[in-house]
């Protein structure tokens, strides 16, 4: 295949960045996109040019390093697939490809491809996680989970935080993100004590990075997980409820 | 001078060692924790767990990673489950089983200690996960489900759908992100550890730089704990993430701590076939698939037809002929080893002829497509973007590659390395596995040491040093450490070669597999031995890392590959030195005659340690004895 590509170079954070185009002839179907970008990255560096800086890092699917706008579309052109999962034969030969960072104000570009995603983390910090100090749990079957619960929390679950959702949401809203972590131990029998602070912290934290949700879809959409925006709803109704709980009645309902 | 080698394991019976250990063990008391400065490198399952841990108990943890998120560590990516002696099937499991399989599994080549402690916290494992909100699989009655791996007869392996290492991670990941929010745990990330700083043969800190903006920081600690992952790097082509790496333990090698069993990797059977040279990683295919998929290859070399156009009685499931009661489930080593010989025997399939068929029909006719598909569709479906087959249709093309390392830093029972005050635990370290890890146990050894092992044994160490203050870095150790590093840099910048650090480290790969992959010998070894130093001097005269900004990608990678360089020569040469085939190592001059490894428990029942020889040095090897008191030494067997 030959293809020419069109890439966002940027030196560093706050640099001017701009569009450059480079040729890619000899590129095999049955490599990856990132394989491709190795491939040219080799020869930039060969010719003496500093090579084209992106994340990555499994090329599995599911650290969540890799992700990339290809032709404007978050992980590019195929469903359920994280950048470092698709393959050239998903192009065209003689095709041009534009590459450009997620696009986000809270996802500042670092260096060309390469964007800081550690308001992820933040939101994390606020309320993600169930309170469960090393060595004081009870035995692990002694609380029943009803499959469909199990099955709906590792949907959620499943999120890798590659940040498609963010680059994809015209408004740079968080919430397909947002709602996956909180469902995830929100749905949970373990994870009812924390429900509704968890929410609470973990929503206004988003708040502070992110724009808000307009139910475009595109982050269903662009997810390499194919994590459904049905998650969105159900924190809602549970940051509603939050706000009206008497938390001194959590264990009557 | 490194004395006499001893694990410090306690005395008494094995089975209430552990427990005895706990009580006789110091304290440091909680209102002492906050005096105490910890440095932990890495965020996967080990790290993550202890810095949850540590931080809980008011330690002052700072926790360096070299990603942008902790959450990225390449734990993430481990598929299958994570082993467990719970028995909730009732099938017969125990903690003295899961010793014992483990033990046998690793070929005789682990410490019984370690590995029995293992097999007692592995219970409560999985209790502390699922308290964290970790998704495993249940089954309808809203029970946690199990399923079976190789090397092992009763069902113990919990996982959530392809996906364990990733839930199990996340789990410990929101643990310590708590203690972040709380203060107790300070986070660097895309900060990468370049030098251990040691004082008065003490560990007292590490030097990082900064990925971004490329500044280069001291940090002083009273303890480091190295929680880095392992080496299979070093072959190139792996299963291991891109950024996997061994720079960490091998600097701390460098300092003086000692390099366990470095020839002890593991190839995994079932990963999809190389399809060209520019081929960057090699994905595995979770071994949970062969509880279900049957292994074959055509009877005929010169066989073409598609597979399900090749009848029964022409295909031949080799594992299943040769180990009836274990058939598809043997160990990893034995699994890769055949598949290796049908390959050679130029009976491979696929367009390179480079694999073997893994077949589901059998399975799909038997319980169903709808139940594979719940098993099994995200591995499936990795399966198919990768190689546009679908695997529901047309048997999986898989292949061997090169997986886990069980060697690392030598650590004695408190996962103390022979510097005191380093501590290494999870894959970094070479302590559990012995000579092969069986599935699903890479996990449950990284929560171990995080989570049940290393708070107990940290306070041992910190207790007498109450009072002490950690090392300020302003001393001349950490200068002198700083300038190593500074150095490095400014060389490899200068030196405006011709080749890339990729091309190099394709090169180092190629020595590895052909020489020291899944069969090694005398001759291919020495070959190795000499081409291994060539390669390294043509690097570091014709590597060109260019450099514009702080953010230097290239930069990362040719550290890297330079220390691979130094410990693929230190593997090829503990290689060479254990003439005898145990687990992964298989060395072609010691197989029975029906070709399986071949031990020799009279000269090589003991953990190889190596010392640094310094920089062009030749390393000393120092040897713990392995006694078996409680497990017989026998040949392997799973016929």
């Amino acid at each position: 295949m030959h293809v020419t590509l069109h890439v966002w170079r940027q030196a560093g954070p706050g640099a001017p960045g701009t569009m450059e185009t480079y040729d890619a002839p000899d590129i095999s179907e049955e490599m990856s996109f990132l394989e491709m970008l190795d491939v040219v990255n080799e020869r930039l560096n060969s010719q003496g040019r500093e090579p084209i800086a992106f994340e990555h890092d499994c090329r599995e699917g599911i650290c969540g390093s890799c992700g990339m706008m290809i032709n404007g579309q978050a992980h590019g052109p195929e469903r359920g697939t994280a950048t470092c999962q698709l393959h050239m034969r998903k192009f065209a030969d003689g095709e041009h490809i534009y590459i450009e960072p997620w696009r986000a104000k809270a996802f500042p570009v670092l260096r060309d491809l390469v964007v800081d995603r550690s308001a992820f983390d933040k939101i994390v910090e606020a309320g993600g996680y169930i309170t469960a100090p090393t060595g004081a749990a009870p035995d692990a079957n002694l609380t029943l989970i009803p499959k469909d619960v199990a099955d709906a929390a590792m949907d959620a679950a499943a999120c890798i935080a590659c940040g498609a959702c963010v680059a994809a949401c015209p408004n740079s809203a968080a919430q397909l993100f947002t709602s996956a972590k909180v469902n995830h131990l929100n749905l949970l029998p373990q994870g009812q004590s924390e429900r509704y602070q968890r929410v609470l912290g973990m929503v206004d934290a988003m708040e502070e990075f992110f724009g808000s949700c307009t139910n475009h879809g595109e982050c269903q959409e662009a997810c390499p997980k194919e994590i459904s925006i049905d998650f969105i709803a159900y924190m809602n109704r549970d940051y509603v409820r939050a706000q009206l709980k008497n938390r001194k009645l959590l264990s009557q309902d | 001078m490194i004395g006499e080698l001893t694990g410090n394991v306690p005395t008494g019976p094995l089975a209430d060692a552990w427990t005895q250990h706990k009580f006789d063990m110091k304290l440091v008391a909680p209102n002492n924790r906050r005096k105490f400065d910890v440095i932990i490198v890495g965020s996967g399952l080990a790290g993550a767990s202890a810095a949850a841990t540590l931080g809980e108990q008011g330690y002052n943890v700072k926790v360096f990673t070299y990603h942008d998120s902790p959450r990225r560590a390449h734990s993430i990516a481990a598929q299958g489950g994570i082993n467990a002696a719970k028995n909730y099937k009732s099938d017969g499991d125990s903690v003295q089983r899961l010793f014992y399989d483990t033990v046998k599994g690793g070929d005789f080549r682990s410490r019984e200690a370690n590995v029995h402690r293992l097999a007692e916290v592995s219970v409560d494992i999985i209790d502390q996960m699922v308290a964290q909100g970790v998704p495993f699989a249940r089954e309808y009655g809203g029970l946690l489900d199990n399923r079976s791996f190789g090397g092992a007869q009763v069902s113990r392996t919990f996982y959530a759908r392809g996906q364990t290492g990733q839930q199990l991670l996340l789990g410990a990941y929101q643990q310590m992100m708590k203690q972040v929010q709380l203060g107790t745990v300070e986070l660097h990330t895309r900060s990468e550890m370049l030098d251990l700083v040691v004082k008065d043969d003490r560990a007292c800190g590490i030097i990082v730089r900064d990925l971004v903006t490329g500044a280069v920081t001291r940090h002083s600690a009273h303890a480091v704990l190295l929680c880095t992952g392992g080496y299979g790097n070093v072959f190139y082509l792996s299963t291991n993430a891109m950024y996997s790496n061994a720079s960490a333990t091998w600097r701390a090698h460098r300092r003086g701590a000692l390099f366990a069993n470095p020839c002890f990797t593991q190839i995994h059977p079932t990963c999809i076939p190389a399809s060209d040279d520019f081929q960057s990683k090699l994905t595995l295919m979770s071994e949970s698939l062969r509880n279900d998929g049957r292994i074959w290859v055509p009877t005929d070399a010169d066989d073409t037809r598609s597979p399900d156009q090749i009848p029964e009685a022409e295909r031949d499931y080799f594992l299943e002929r040769k180990y009836p009661s274990f058939g598809n489930l043997v160990p990893r080593d034995v699994a890769s080893r055949n598949a290796k010989a049908v390959v050679d025997e130029g009976r491979g399939v696929g367009p390179l002829k480079n694999g073997v068929y893994l077949d589901f029909a059998a399975a799909i006719e038997r319980v169903g497509v709808h139940v594979i598909k719940e098993r099994y569709d995200n591995l499936f479906q990795m399966y198919e973007r990768i190689t546009d087959e679908d695997p529901y249709k047309v048997p999986m093309r898989i292949y061997p590659a090169v997986h886990y390392t069980m060697g690392g830093l030598w650590v004695d029972y408190h996962l103390m390395s022979n510097v005191p005050g380093l501590f290494v635990l999870g894959e970094a370290n070479f302590s559990d596995h012995g000579a092969n890890r069986l599935g699903a146990s890479a996990l449950m050894q990284g929560l171990a040491d995080g989570y049940f092992v290393i708070s107990y044994t940290l306070a041992n160490y910190l207790a007498d040093l109450l009072g002490t203050p950690a090392v300020p870095v302003d001393d001349p150790v950490f200068a002198h450490a700083q300038a190593t590093v500074d150095d490095q840099v400014k060389r490899f910048l200068s030196i405006g070669g011709t080749q890339s650090v990729d091309h190099y480290h394709r090169e180092l790969g190629k020595i590895m597999w052909d020489y020291c992959g899944m069969a090694r010998n005398r001759t291919g070894l020495e070959k190795a031995l000499s081409e291994i130093p060539a390669l390294r001097e043509e690097f570091w005269k014709n590597v060109r890392v260019l450099g514009d900004g702080p953010m230097n990608q290239s930069l990362e990678r040719a550290g890297r590959v330079a220390d691979f360089f130094e410990l693929g020569e230190l593997m090829v040469r503990d290689a060479l030195e254990r003439e005898e085939s145990c687990g992964g190592h298989f060395r072609e001059e010691s197989q029975t005659p029906d070709g399986e490894a071949l031990r020799d428990d009279h000269r090589f029942a003991h953990v190889s340690a190596w010392e640094s020889g310094g920089p062009g040095g030749t390393p000393t090897l120092h040897r713990e004895p392995l006694t078996f008191d409680n497990v017989h030494l026998t040949q392997r067997s799973y016929k």
